[in-house]
């Protein structure tokens, strides 16, 4: 059984409170407070410029917050410098030594604490053998792809058992292939190990796909901390709703008692889905393109309309259709469908369709 | 919440290693200060001195106004923008020949333009003594153009060009290297005719490495002094009255004065390459595709043929100084002799002088590099101590500004004074060594940067969250990396040191008689053979020995650069 005091550590690993980092005049980070669980893996996630990379690197002690307090596994660590702390890193440009083979990069680390030779060859067969390239010791950087060298850089960060594994956009180096393949085997092995993990990425996909727990962050402040699901689902702020995923944003006015007009329209959104508006403040409603109902409607149903199809933007295995609502108008809807919901719906440019706007899914901001 | 409280910013708390970096830094910053700054310094201040009536700047503004001074300075400025005119234009075509043409034996004709550099500037003034002195075998064809005699603004005008040359073309190979091919491919697209190619996209952007190679040409030939002495004559500029008013007449605050002119241009020069620098980097993408030279037979046959024409009197320069130094008595008996190695050098017990220059390129060439390399490295590649290090850059850069003779005066001023405490070390070898050291430190220190800088900025990150220590990557990584590079500096410290005369002339003692110094002596006594035998000496020890670093870089790419083409 765990010690409450053991307890609260595991909920609170690495603890951040009211970071602030300014470069001259400009703020970089603004009161940064997040905690993140032991084992968890967490995404900073932002457009570029956003303060996430500064932040990783305030964590690792790279750079130094101009204030606030850092405290890692019970420890603070706020000033100290990088060697004391207790982290492995890894970096977009891999940052392999080019003149040393594999087998020195990942035994780099532990060479330096004298572990028994033996030893130490062991656990480098083990680690690569982890991040699958067994037998790949010999060899020089040079003689890698890109994905391989960002394994053994991982190889080498994870090699003395780090508390904090710290991955700077490690992926956006590599291809499209490489890059899903390989965050699905950080993903995997970071279950394997339970080592905290904090990646920082501008890939909305990739953050999405692999973390515990989303950090949206833009302008050095932080907009939403949530589970991917909550960030998608449940945007905090207009800008997480807009960066996070596609979304339609239609202007409406507030009519009290969670009512809105927009255009000739009446919607009423979920309790909880915005503050309570005043009537007759202009707001915008954001929903994204899949939340809406064809077949099996019923009169009655919230949120129905008709529209003409003016455009089909093919993606693929989905398809966006950009709708004229007739009792919307000046404000086009675009609509997601799978490719085989196309033909079963008839579907083309032009056409007529008959929906509901599922306004169980509507969010509600302030008319910016 | 109320306003944040104001308090100064955090600090990471320091660790025992980089306590090491900021020890070592602070070394490079107090070195840089001894060998470089105070002896400005000392200059400054010898220039303002003085007592009563005749003290500081009276002193300073009645020197400035003499007619004599004046003369100089117009000498000066006329012949450096001459031999600029002329210089750049030839040497704009040869690199164009080099970079943009599809010419045979670009290689042979890169390596004979490199000549001129393995021996001292002097080389080139007892060449032309040889040509077309009093006694020289084509004395009159000079006359046929006017000029009574090579001695004279004509005499110097010419052997700087020669010497001046390859400094200047190796500015202008690199801008034109520096082409993106995807401009070129446009314009053809766009159907440009050849000739506005030129205008439209060459030119342009050579247009600063221009700037840059005229600036070179200027400040060299301003600053240089080895040759207006040999061939001058009665043609006076600044850089030989600097020598006349201190060696001669001991008048070293008028020295000091001259000295300070003589600064003025280089450090505006110095100023406007630096700004013209920054934009060239700037303008070329790291995406630039290799621009690759097409053949084009009439064009490649005229640059072929202007080429040859070029190394051909560059090896006329460079062989008659070889021929003469063999002559048995010139121009009477031109049978091949050693009389001038033999009875010119080892008996007048010269040899002293040019094992005293091997010691100290051996030792400018030793320590330089290690000097150098650690002071790029801890600039480019560790942290703290931020009040240090703007310094430092400045400091690494200002050599550059800085001509020979003005550095060596200011040693004279401040090492010889009888307060200072480092007062031992003047007339020592040790004390060459770091005159030298600093001379060329510049040159040096960019070439490191650039190497260090080409290496990935995360290797000290990911080593400090390793807990290895910053010296033990250095060692394990950044060192092997480098080693190529280091190689290249140490050469072109030892070939430097070989061949300077400019700041060691005032610095040396019979005990550290210098051989490159000897020549100028030896030319001064009339002993022109053996002044050039000295020279030949010199430029093929220079050459001997740049054999042999060549042959050392192999072995050591062989033994440790084995990982950048490994095969796969």
């Amino acid at each position: 059984m765990l010690a409450p005091r053991a307890e609260a550590d595991a909920e609170h690993y690495l603890r951040l409170e009211g970071i602030h980092k300014s470069f001259g005049a400009f703020r970089a980070l603004e009161k940064i407070d997040l905690s993140i669980r032991r084992g968890e893996f967490v995404c900073f996630l932002g457009p570029s410029g956003c303060g996430k990379t500064t932040l990783l690197r305030i964590i690792a002690g790279l750079e130094t917050q101009t204030s606030g307090r850092i405290v890692q596994a019970g420890r603070e660590i706020s000033v100290l410098p990088p060697a004391e702390r207790d982290y492995g890193i890894v970096f977009q440009s891999y940052a392999l030594f080019p003149n040393l083979t594999i087998t020195a990069n990942v035994a780099y680390g532990l060479v330096n604490r004298r572990v028994p030779k033996a030893q130490i060859t062991t656990r480098v067969n083990d680690l690569l053998a982890l991040v699958g390239l067994p037998g790949s010791g010999a060899k020089y950087p040079a003689q890698m792809s890109g994905g391989q060298q960002q394994r053994v850089a991982l190889a080498r960060a994870l090699a003395t058992s780090p508390g904090l594994l710290l991955l700077d956009e490690p992926l956006s180096a590599l291809d499209a292939i490489v890059r899903v393949h390989l965050r699905n085997e950080i993903r995997s092995l970071q279950r394997q190990l339970g080592v905290t993990t904090i990646m920082v990425t501008h890939d909305q996909e990739e953050a999405l796909s692999v973390a515990d727990r989303i950090v949206v962050m833009n302008h050095g402040v932080i907009e939403q901390v949530g589970t991917p699901m909550q960030v998608y689902r449940e945007p905090a702020t207009p800008f997480v709703a807009d960066f996070v995923g596609k979304v339609n944003k239609l202007s409406a006015v507030a009519e009290g008692g969670r009512w809105f007009r927009c255009g000739d329209m009446r919607l009423q959104c979920p309790p909880g889905a915005g503050a309570d508006f005043r009537p007759g403040s202009p707001v915008s409603l954001y929903l994204r393109p899949e939340d809406r109902t064809v077949d099996g409607l019923r009169d009655g149903d919230p949120g129905q309309c008709t529209g003409t199809v003016q455009h089909v933007e093919f993606l693929g295995g989905n398809c966006l259709a950009r709708m004229a609502v007739d009792a919307i108008p000046g404000q086009p809807v675009h609509l997601q469908f799978s490719l085989n919901q196309m033909d079963e719906f008839g579907i083309r440019e032009g056409g007529r369709l008959r929906f509901a706007l599922r306004t169980d899914r509507l969010r509600v901001f302030a008319a910016a | 919440m109320s306003a944040m409280p104001i308090s100064p910013p955090l600090r990471l708390r320091i660790h025992w290693s980089e306590r090491v970096s900021h020890g070592a830094l602070l070394a490079i910053l107090l070195l840089l200060a001894v060998g470089l700054i105070a002896p400005l310094l000392a200059i400054l201040s010898q220039a303002l001195s003085g007592t009563g009536a005749n003290s500081g700047l009276t002193n300073f503004s009645s020197y400035l106004a003499s007619p004599a001074l004046l003369q100089s300075l117009w000498n000066s400025i006329w012949v450096s923008v001459l031999v600029t005119a002329i210089v750049v234009p030839l040497a704009f075509t040869f690199a164009y020949a080099l970079t943009r043409s599809c010419m045979p034996l670009k290689g042979l004709f890169r390596t004979i333009t490199l000549l001129p550099l393995l021996a001292p500037s002097l080389l080139s003034a007892i060449s032309l003594i040889y040509w077309f002195g009093n006694q020289g075998v084509a004395r009159d064809f000079w006359r046929v153009f006017g000029f009574d005699g090579i001695y004279g603004a004509s005499g110097i005008v010419l052997a700087e060009c020669f010497s001046v040359f390859p400094h200047v073309l190796m500015v202008l190979v690199t801008a034109l290297t520096l082409a993106d091919a995807r401009l070129y491919e446009a314009a053809d697209a766009l159907g440009t005719s050849t000739r506005r190619k030129f205008f439209t996209i060459t030119l342009p952007g050579a247009k600063y490495g221009l700037i840059s190679a005229a600036l070179v040409s200027l400040t060299l030939v301003m600053t240089d002094f080895g040759i207006p002495k040999v061939v001058g004559g009665n043609f006076n500029v600044l850089a030989t009255d600097v020598f006349k008013l201190v060696i001669g007449q001991q008048d070293f605050q008028r020295g000091a004065v001259v000295a300070l002119l003589l600064l003025t241009p280089a450090v505006l020069t110095f100023v406007v390459d630096y700004f013209v620098q920054r934009k060239q980097t700037a303008m070329l993408s790291a995406r630039a595709v290799a621009l690759v030279p097409r053949p084009a037979r009439g064009f490649d046959l005229a640059m072929t043929l202007f080429c040859m024409l070029v190394c051909a009197l560059m090896l006329a320069m460079f062989g008659m100084a070889v021929f003469a130094s063999f002559a048995k008595l010139w121009p009477y008996n031109l049978a091949p002799s050693l009389d001038h190695y033999v009875a010119g050098l080892v008996d007048a017990e010269l040899g002293d002088a040019m094992l005293n220059s091997l010691k100290l390129a051996a030792g400018t060439a030793t320590i330089g590099p290690v000097i150098v390399f650690v002071g790029a490295y801890l600039l480019e590649k560790t942290r703290g101590l931020d009040w240090a290090r703007p310094l430092i850059r400045l400091m690494a850069m200002l050599p550059m500004a800085v001509p020979g003779l003005v550095l060596g005066l200011g040693y004279i001023f401040f090492f010889n004074a009888p307060m200072n405490p480092l007062n031992f070390l003047y007339q020592t070898g040790a004390l060459l060594v770091l005159c030298t050291i600093v001379h060329f430190y510049t040159t040096g220190h960019l070439t490191m940067l650039t190497a260090l800088k080409a290496i990935d900025a995360e290797f000290e990150s990911v080593s400090g969250s390793l807990k290895v220590p910053f010296y033990t990557t250095f060692w394990r990584v950044t060192l092997p990396i480098c080693l190529p590079t280091l190689l290249d500096v140490s050469r072109y410290f030892f070939i430097n040191a070989m061949t300077t005369i400019s700041a060691v002339v005032f610095l040396y003692s019979p005990d550290t008689k210098l051989a490159s110094v000897a020549i100028l002596n030896l030319d001064e006594a009339g002993d022109t053979g053996p002044a050039a035998a000295m020279a030949v000496l010199i430029a093929g020890t220079s050459m001997g020995v740049t054999l042999l670093y060549i042959a050392l870089g192999k072995f050591v790419e062989r033994r440790t650069q084995r990982w950048r083409n490994p095969s796969r």
